[in-house]
């Protein structure tokens, strides 16, 4: 995970509401949220027509076997109850129900099948659309969006919530549409077929359904509260793995049980909690239902003892209560799916309905390259709700020439940098490049002239070779060479056993950090820009090194504008201008020696650098020996 | 590339002939499913037996639950056949008999339920404390080469996986008996009608078992392209920055589309997969009954059967089918429960290479001194990386060990506070052995200051104290004074109790450096280790972190790995150090007039080793 220095305040400020979001269910959002997700659903017209067809004929089907059990229960007893029909009738009206029967459970197999199936697929079909949106939004919405957004907290909204919401369709809003049915199917057939038996029969419905109703909604509040302790246990586990070197160090080991098993006790009681809410859900299902059926058995039994009732009508309408059983536990899924909807949905929809700050304007052009000449023009820049974090900056830097920009941490060298590929809009002024206004030319041809080298290498789990080419994956084999040699790394890579196919990443080939960061050098000098911007991409190389790649560059970056951004002051001595920040405005500024001369801030620091020389390479990862 | 090639280039997209050099995401590479093993079940059954008695009254109200479950449309059927013959009296028992059963069912299916529950959430939790234990004992060797990512899932996702087993299992169990207990309440009812009725069952369960393999397999695909899909959704979020600074949107948008679709197809399938099964299972029903109907209705007719034990034939096969179901579903979270516990053991069984020994003796007032005594250490025994190494620190002496990367200073250090064991020589603290000690006390005595500072989630305050927990705020405060790092952290919104993000990726490196130095003096060690960093620090915390090293080195013995020339200079002995030895040794000036390495590096003040340096001098006086 890539963790960017921002140089600004606000990077926190967006991470509060979704944090605490997860953890309630929104009952004023549900209606909202609820039917914006069966509107998508609802997109897929016929396939959602379909799949009620089949709840349709799936529920009739099913409804259709009390009726036939009863029968032939009343048909098996016919010569008990003194009936008179011949006996071979009577055997052909029981091969007839059987065939009837049969018949039944093979649509409502089959239809059941269907609904299920047509469902899920709607249902997959609107995650895919969501997948793609969901996607496509995470790449246009800009730095801004991300400094205040935690990566982790989107890639939750991009799986889980999608997956809850995506999961409401079937579980939802199908299982309710074939829930309603079969419900009003054995309404009607009960009440037409017997009034008060059907009161009694049903009388468990209402009781259940709204017991399972409030469990399921609970239930996914207390689990959400369960996933919050998860965390915070994740979290405890996670950092004692990480940093095993300074529990060992400080023999913790007890410390760190401690904390452990605080936040394990804390999950582990409100586990019990969420059990206890279950099963008096389900007792409460149970119980309404038996009582019911019991209440049904002894009406419907002294009715037949009394000869008012057949044994069949009795028969039929157990099986009733017995068919409505399943889909009564189903509330319970029902509402707990509502609820997952709602917080999932509405924090999806939130992601995707925000409009990307930085995007091409309606008539952007294409950059048209020229000289090469990149000018800041009394730029201000404020990070959303918070003071500016520069402000009246102005400086040009012409074709072959290097500008260099020191400056104490937050003083607003880095947001230079993200300014120029336009990755931040500035609020005050204007940067061109070779005249345009980059807010003027489209992000493509702006972002394929200008590259910027970061300070933290985030590399892909792939191979060098991807790494590299990450700009242009057709770029041919030279290039990717010439890129490394550039930045010092390929007789590295020349090294390992399989060159430039070599794994790297989280999985793969543990790099140093100076390495890292080499390899990140040569996947910005790789596409040959115009402009490059190096973000104190080299303060984990040693300075030897950072020579060569400099002496390289040069050669490299002939015809281009370079901006270099260091807290050493030997990576930007060299430089044909070199601002000093503080505080986002330009208080120093002049060619090294003028600095020097000048004996204030940048001649204090140069001072302590000399002081503070090391006598080896300047980073190594830690561990870089033991590994 | 000429502005007017670029132009170009922008403006005609380029041939692409080959297929790009362009991949998205990682799948999983995990094993899902194991077949049964008795030993891991054994060592399985292990966790259950501090709740012997919670386990088996789980298992009498399940039991019990089941048979209520069976003997409830038994009832029904005799309150019908009372109704039918007229029998009101015989009606009256029987419902009495229901209300009874019902009363038994209620409570023992939710003791059933609270039971199990909790059983599975708390051998979960002794499952997971007793891992977490060991990975704080387990060798850091192990460690270092394990992602922290593949421990967190053992200890997460595979726990997880048992708890489902756990919470499952138990309602197998009645699965099972009511699978068993309604066959045998059918063929005692009516033996002829009973055996023909279970006919449906072998087709059942050769429909089952062949339906199993491609449903595992689909399931299995649709796992697979879940992750697929999800981990290039992370990856791409994570690296957004890069992929927005490279502009790969619209290649990486495309890579996504085909992962997402194949994700698509792969969940349908596996939604058909599930969904097949229902109308076998419904069809079958349907034929079970229809021998009911046919069968049964027509001995009915005949006289030979009840008509109550017809309706009671009906009930339970309506409930037939359902345990089939549960229990083969039960069988693949047994298989995927396998896998998970083996992995889980797996870790359990990585050995645990640093414990104290019965005899440890806990260090208290030994004068502190560290000595290496001929000691040769590596990772890996047949790769040596410190070589015969003789050195002897003194009480309240600060030594700085020098010298290229891989030159073994890191594993000098962690030799010393017994992060691993020396393969050959002895390491003594205290005069100790530091394999005869007890590594709480060694803790006490010697504090470590790393190179890269690692912060916890939590205040400033507790960051400080951390495991030092007599220390008293005031302490906290004076320790964070001494090392200069008070200013910074009272202008922080909430001073002390600020809560740092992230690890404190909101505070700069080196106020992460000075908090950690401030964490080592609250520990007040009479023995110092200390890495120092080398990250790029603003000259305003580099002149505080000189001035803090001074205070952490007064009056305490010190080893530090030193990259700053100050440091050295005030070092009282210089170590340097090359490919596992020990080149020389002495103070700053009589190095100097030596002549040796030290003397050439220090000729440069840039001077420096490149990472993979052969030659040290010729790499030294190359720079210059």
């Amino acid at each position: 995970m890539r963790h960017r220095k921002i140089e600004s305040g606000s990077a926190d400020s967006g991470m509060a509401p979704s944090d605490a979001e997860t953890l309630r269910v929104d009952i004023n959002q549900m209606p909202r949220v609820l039917l914006r997700i069966t509107r998508l659903a609802l997109r897929h017209q016929g396939k959602m027509a379909l799949a009620i067809a089949c709840s349709i004929g799936s529920a009739a089907a099913s409804l259709a076997l009390p009726r036939l059990f009863g029968t032939a229960v009343d048909e098996a007893q016919v010569l008990l109850s003194g009936g008179n029909s011949p006996q071979a009738t009577i055997h052909a009206a029981l091969w007839t129900t059987a065939f009837l029967a049969i018949t039944a459970t093979f649509i409502r197999g089959i239809l059941t099948m269907y609904a299920g199936y047509l469902g899920e697929y709607v249902s997959q079909q609107v995650a895919y659309d969501l997948r793609l949106r969901f996607f496509r939004q995470m790449q246009n919405l800009s730095f801004g969006f991300h400094d205040r957004v935690h990566s982790g907290d989107l890639i939750t909204r991009g799986m889980l919530d999608l997956e809850g919401t995506r999961v409401f369709i079937q579980n939802g809003v199908l299982q309710t549409v074939s829930l309603l049915l079969l419900l009003g199917f054995a309404g009607v057939m009960m009440v037409s077929t017997d009034p008060s038996m059907a009161v009694i029969g049903l009388l468990f419905v209402p009781i259940a359904g709204l017991a399972l109703a409030r469990m399921g909604f609970l239930l996914r509040v207390a689990w959400l509260r369960i996933q919050e302790l998860m965390a915070n246990l994740t979290l405890t586990m996670e950092e004692n793995l990480q940093g095993v070197r300074v529990v060992r160090a400080f023999a913790a080991k007890n410390f760190e049980m401690s904390k452990f098993d605080k936040a394990s006790i804390d999950t582990l009681n409100q586990a019990y909690k969420r059990i206890i809410l279950r099963g008096r859900g389900l007792s409460a299902m149970t119980l309404s239902f038996y009582a019911s059926m019991g209440a049904l058995l002894w009406y419907g039994g002294h009715q037949v003892a009394v000869g008012a009732m057949t044994a069949g009508r009795v028969m039929e309408f157990l099986t009733y209560m017995s068919l409505m059983q399943t889909p009564i536990r189903q509330v319970a899924m029902i509402f707990n799916s509502a609820a997952r909807a709602t917080s999932a949905g509405s924090r999806l929809f939130e992601i995707l309905d925000l409009q990307p700050e930085i995007a091409d304007r309606p008539q952007a052009a294409q950059l048209v390259a020229g000289a090469g000449i990149l000018r800041f023009d009394k730029v201000g820049f404020a990070y959303a709700n918070a003071a500016m974090a520069l402000s009246d900056i102005c400086f040009e830097v012409g074709p072959g020439q290097t500008l260099g920009i020191v400056g104490p941490a937050g003083s607003g060298k880095s947001t230079i940098a993200s300014l120029v590929p336009r990755f931040y809009d500035v609020t005050e002024g204007s940067i061109t490049i070779d005249g345009q206004d980059v807010r003027n030319v489209t992000l493509a041809s702006l972002r394929q002239y200008v590259s910027l080298v970061p300070q933290e290498a985030f590399l892909f789990d792939n191979s060098i070779g991807h790494n590299v080419a990450y700009s242009d994956p057709w770029m041919p084999d030279e290039r990717i060479v010439e890129s490394a040699v550039t930045a010092q790394i390929h007789d590295h890579i020349s090294t390992l056993p399989q060159t430039y196919v070599t794994r790297v990443g989280e999985r793969g080939l543990a790099l140093s950090g100076g390495q890292r960061q080499r390899l990140t050098i040569a996947r910005g000098v790789a596409p040959q820009p115009g402009v490059i911007i190096f973000d104190d991409s080299a303060a984990a190389i040693d300075s030897v090194t950072e020579r060569r790649v400099r002496d390289a560059l040069a050669g490299a970056t002939r015809t281009k504008a370079t901006i270099i951004i260091a807290h050493r002051l030997s990576s930007l001595m060299h430089a044909d201008e070199i601002v000093v920040l503080e505080a986002g405005r330009i208080v120093e500024r002049g060619t090294h020696e003028q600095l020097v001369a000048f004996g204030k801030t940048y001649a204090e620091t140069f001072r302590m650098q000399s002081q503070a020389a090391t006598l080896d390479a300047h980073q190594l990862t830690p561990g870089d020996d033991a590994v | 590339m000429t502005p007017d090639a670029l132009q170009a280039a922008a403006q005609h997209p380029k041939p692409r002939a080959r297929a790009p050099r362009a991949t998205l995401g990682v799948a999983e590479d995990d094993v899902a499913f194991a077949s049964f093993d008795t030993k891991v079940i054994h060592r399985f059954l292990a966790f259950l037996k501090p709740h012997g008695p919670a386990f088996i009254w789980a298992q009498v109200a399940v039991l019990t639950a089941a048979m209520t479950q069976l003997a409830i449309p038994a009832i029904i059927g005799k309150a019908v056949n009372a109704a039918v013959v007229r029998q009101e009296a015989m009606l009256d028992l029987a419902l009495v008999a229901f209300v009874g059963l019902v009363i038994v069912y209620l409570v023992t299916s939710f003791l059933e339920q609270w039971l199990s529950a909790r059983l599975a959430q708390r051998v979960i939790f002794d499952i997971r404390r007793k891992l977490f234990a060991h990975c704080q004992d387990i060798s850091l060797s192990f460690t270092d080469k394990t992602h922290v990512g593949r421990i967190m899932s053992r200890l997460q996702s595979d726990v997880n996986t048992l708890q489902d087993l756990l919470e499952t299992s138990t309602g197998a169990v009645g699965d099972l008996v009511m699978l068993i207990g309604i066959s045998v309440v059918l063929v005692s009812m009516d033996w002829r009608l009973g055996l023909l009725t279970l006919t449906v069952l072998p087709p059942m369960l050769v429909v089952r078992a062949v339906w199993l393999p491609y449903s595992k397999k689909s399931f299995l695909d649709a796992r697979d392209a879940s992750s697929t899909a999800n981990s290039a959704l992370a990856e791409n979020i994570n690296g957004v920055r890069t992929v927005q600074e490279n502009r790969r949107e619209a290649i990486n948008f495309e890579l996504y589309k085909e992962k997402a679709h194949d994700n698509f197809r792969a969940q349908v399938g596996a939604a058909w997969m599930t969904q097949i099964m229902t109308p076998m299972v419904d069809i079958l029903t349907g034929f079970a009954m229809a021998i009911v109907i046919i069968v049964g209705g027509g001995a009915v007719l005949d006289g030979r059967l009840e008509v109550g034990v017809m309706v009671a034939f009906i009930f339970y096969l309506q409930r037939f089918f359902e345990p089939v179901r549960m229990l083969s579903m039960q069988y693949t979270v047994m298989q995927r429960a396998m896998a998970a516990a083996h992995r889980i053991f797996e870790m359990l069984d990585v050995p645990v290479a640093i414990q104290d020994v019965p005899s440890a003796v806990a260090l208290r007032g030994e004068s502190p001194t560290v000595e290496f005594r001929n000691v040769t250490f590596g990772y890996d025994p047949k790769r040596p990386v410190l070589h015969d190494i003789c050195l002897k620190v003194e009480p309240r002496e600060v030594v700085a060990l020098v010298g290229p990367t891989g030159s073994g200073k890191t594993s000098i250090i962690s030799l010393a506070h017994r992060f691993y064991d020396a393969d050959q020589g002895q390491v003594l603290v205290g005069g100790h052995n530091v394999r005869d000690v007890t590594l709480n006390s060694l803790g006490r005595m010697i504090a470590m200051v790393l190179q890269e500072p690692f912060l916890f989630t939590g205040t400033i305050e507790e960051n400080i104290r951390y495991s030092t927990l007599e220390a008293t705020t005031e302490d906290v405060v004076a320790a964070a004074k001494a090392v200069c790092a008070h200013d910074f952290i009272i202008r922080l919104p909430d001073g002390y109790q600020t809560r740092l993000g992230q690890r404190g990726r909101n505070l700069s490196m080196g106020q992460r450096q000075l908090l950690s130095f401030a964490r080592a003096l609250v520990a007040d060690p009479q023995i110092l280790i200390l890495d120092e960093a080398t990250a790029n620090i603003d000259s305003f915390t580099e002149s505080a972190i000189q001035k803090a090293l001074k205070v952490l080195f007064a009056g305490r013995t010190c080893i530090v790995i030193a990259h700053r020339l100050a440091t050295i200079r005030d070092a009282d002995r210089i170590v340097v150090m090359k490919q596992g030895r020990i080149l020389e040794e002495g103070s700053h000036e009589t190095l100097l007039q030596s002549g040796g390495l030290y003397f050439q590096l220090c000729a440069s003040a840039h001077a420096s080793f490149d990472d993979n340096a052969q030659d040290v001098s010729a790499q030294a006086s190359s720079a210059t």
